[in-house]
């Protein structure tokens, strides 16, 4: 729960929400604590939300150390059991 | 997206380590509180421990918001469930804290309350529109990374007049633990240990800034240095302790400059501010009552707040007896220190809050640490 993972936006929605690409999953999160988003932008999503823009280089490397220590698997698994 | 190669760059992390080991007086010992759980991990996970000189400790601090929640507030939603047959949601990380009696809300759960996991305030909003009969409650728990979301949550109910819908608040604020581990009367029953610098959580500041650690590092004299939380960031982050300490230096520095800024995330500051108000007091596991560390929720969204809409009983809550998280969280003892530790305490079966979220202390010690301190002597020579 207190992971933040790096995500790519790729459709900006209605009502403050966005859709973003976890690894292969699509996932729709909240944008309502972001200004100024673009499809493209990097953001770090907490809980289904984005808390705030990251450059393309510190996606890179937050996701590979979140591999590395295994830690990303558990939280797209978690992502996927409870958007069912 | 592909992985960068350089990310754990093997030469930087040794100059480091080297630099660490010139820079720390042989004569002194340096104490450093990390406050973030992810913090933690990333020292035991790669061995940073492995690379300090002796006298340079790392010592782990209250940094999960799991465990520092207290028996009690976990009890009462295990009443709120069960006594008023509502519909309680949580994050997952919540589902197999042991409250009294060893009661977690799984069990609750396979006893027939309806609790379910949640990984967005927003799926707990879609279970209180698609249940319009039920009372839905989310139990909020969390640092201030996980409060901005549960205000957005709140408005949103209000916006779309979700009555149904109501909140069990305990988020809580980082600085004033930090503040409270440095100041409280309560150590001298714990006994304490004596704190050089802390290592400041990252993606908490990256909600409220580094700025309100200015005024602690200020008024506790101790220097604060803003870390990410990869590998690199953290030894890179020590150096910059052991900098200042050495200099008598107390200021708070920014080592994650690529995600904090000293004034944070505004946006979300300001929706929390406008939905919660602060505790006159609240609990935490292992530090008791803590001034002004915690959140409720104002009077102006008082028809969403859980502890106004369901009574919860008087009762005694208990902690398991034995268990030394509260010291632990103080950073007083080591997970090993406990005899319950890998014991009758493990993940499988969590006798206290540490063991139970990866980030806790004890999960962490079990994961990768547990054989480390025997096998650390004789010294390993620096990153070879």
């Amino acid at each position: 729960m207190c992971l933040a993972i790096p995500a790519k936006v790729t459709e900006l929605l209605d009502d403050a929400m966005a859709i973003v690409a976890l690894e292969g999953i699509k996932k729709k999160i909240s944008t309502a604590l972001v200004e100024d988003l673009s499809v493209g932008d990097y953001v770090l999503v907490h809980v289904g939300y984005a808390l705030h823009k990251v450059s393309p280089e510190e996606a890179s490397r937050t996701l590979s150390l979140m591999a590395e220590a295994g830690v990303l698997q558990e939280e797209l698994e978690e992502i996927a059991e409870t958007s069912k | 997206m592909k992985y960068a190669d350089e990310f754990r760059d093997r030469d930087l992390a040794k100059s480091i380590a080297l630099g660490i080991r010139q820079e720390a007086h042989p004569g002194r010992t340096y104490n450093l509180m990390e406050f973030c759980g992810g913090h933690t991990h990333a020292i035991f996970r790669y061995g940073v421990k492995d690379l300090m000189p002796e006298n340079v400790r790392f010592v782990h601090g209250p940094g999960c918001p799991v465990c520092v929640l207290p028996v009690r507030r976990l009890d009462d939603a295990v009443e709120i469930a069960e006594r008023h047959g509502v519909i309680l949601c949580t994050y997952g990380d919540m589902m197999r804290v042991p409250g009294t009696k060893q009661r977690s809300l799984i069990r609750a759960k396979a006893d027939g309350a309806d609790i379910r996991m949640v990984y967005s305030t927003m799926d707990a909003l879609k279970i209180a529109r698609d249940n319009p009969g039920r009372q839905v409650v989310f139990f909020a728990i969390g640092f201030e990374t996980t409060t901005p979301p549960t205000a957005v949550a709140i408005k949103q109910a209000r916006k779309e007049g979700l009555s149904n819908f109501s909140v069990f608040c305990n988020h809580v604020l980082t600085p004033s633990a930090i503040g409270h581990i440095l100041a409280s009367p309560e150590v001298r029953d714990l006994g304490t240990v004596r704190i050089d610098g802390f290592l400041g959580p990252s993606h908490v500041s990256s909600v409220i800034g580094s700025e309100p650690y200015e005024f602690f590092a200020e008024e506790f004299g101790k220097p604060v240095v803003i870390a990410g939380f990869e590998p690199l960031d953290v030894m890179q982050s020590t150096l910059m302790l052991i900098r200042q300490i050495n200099e008598g230096r107390h200021h708070v520095e920014n080592e994650y400059t690529r995600v904090v800024t000293r004034e944070g995330n505004l946006k979300a500051q300001d929706l929390v501010s406008k939905v919660f108000e602060l505790r006159q007091s609240f609990e935490w596991r292992g530090l008791g009552k803590v001034p002004y560390s915690a959140l409720k929720i104002r009077k102006d969204f008082a028809e969403f707040d859980a502890e106004k809409r369901f009574e919860v009983s008087e009762k005694v809550s208990r902690e398991v007896k034995s268990c030394e998280c509260p010291a632990i969280l103080r950073g007083v003892k080591k997970p090993t220190d406990c005899k319950l530790f890998g014991t009758v305490c493990t993940p499988d079966n969590p006798m206290g809050s540490c063991m139970v979220s990866s980030e806790g202390a004890c999960a962490a010690y079990w994961t990768y640490g547990r054989y480390r301190d025997k096998a650390r002597s004789p010294r390993r020579e620096v990153a070879a």
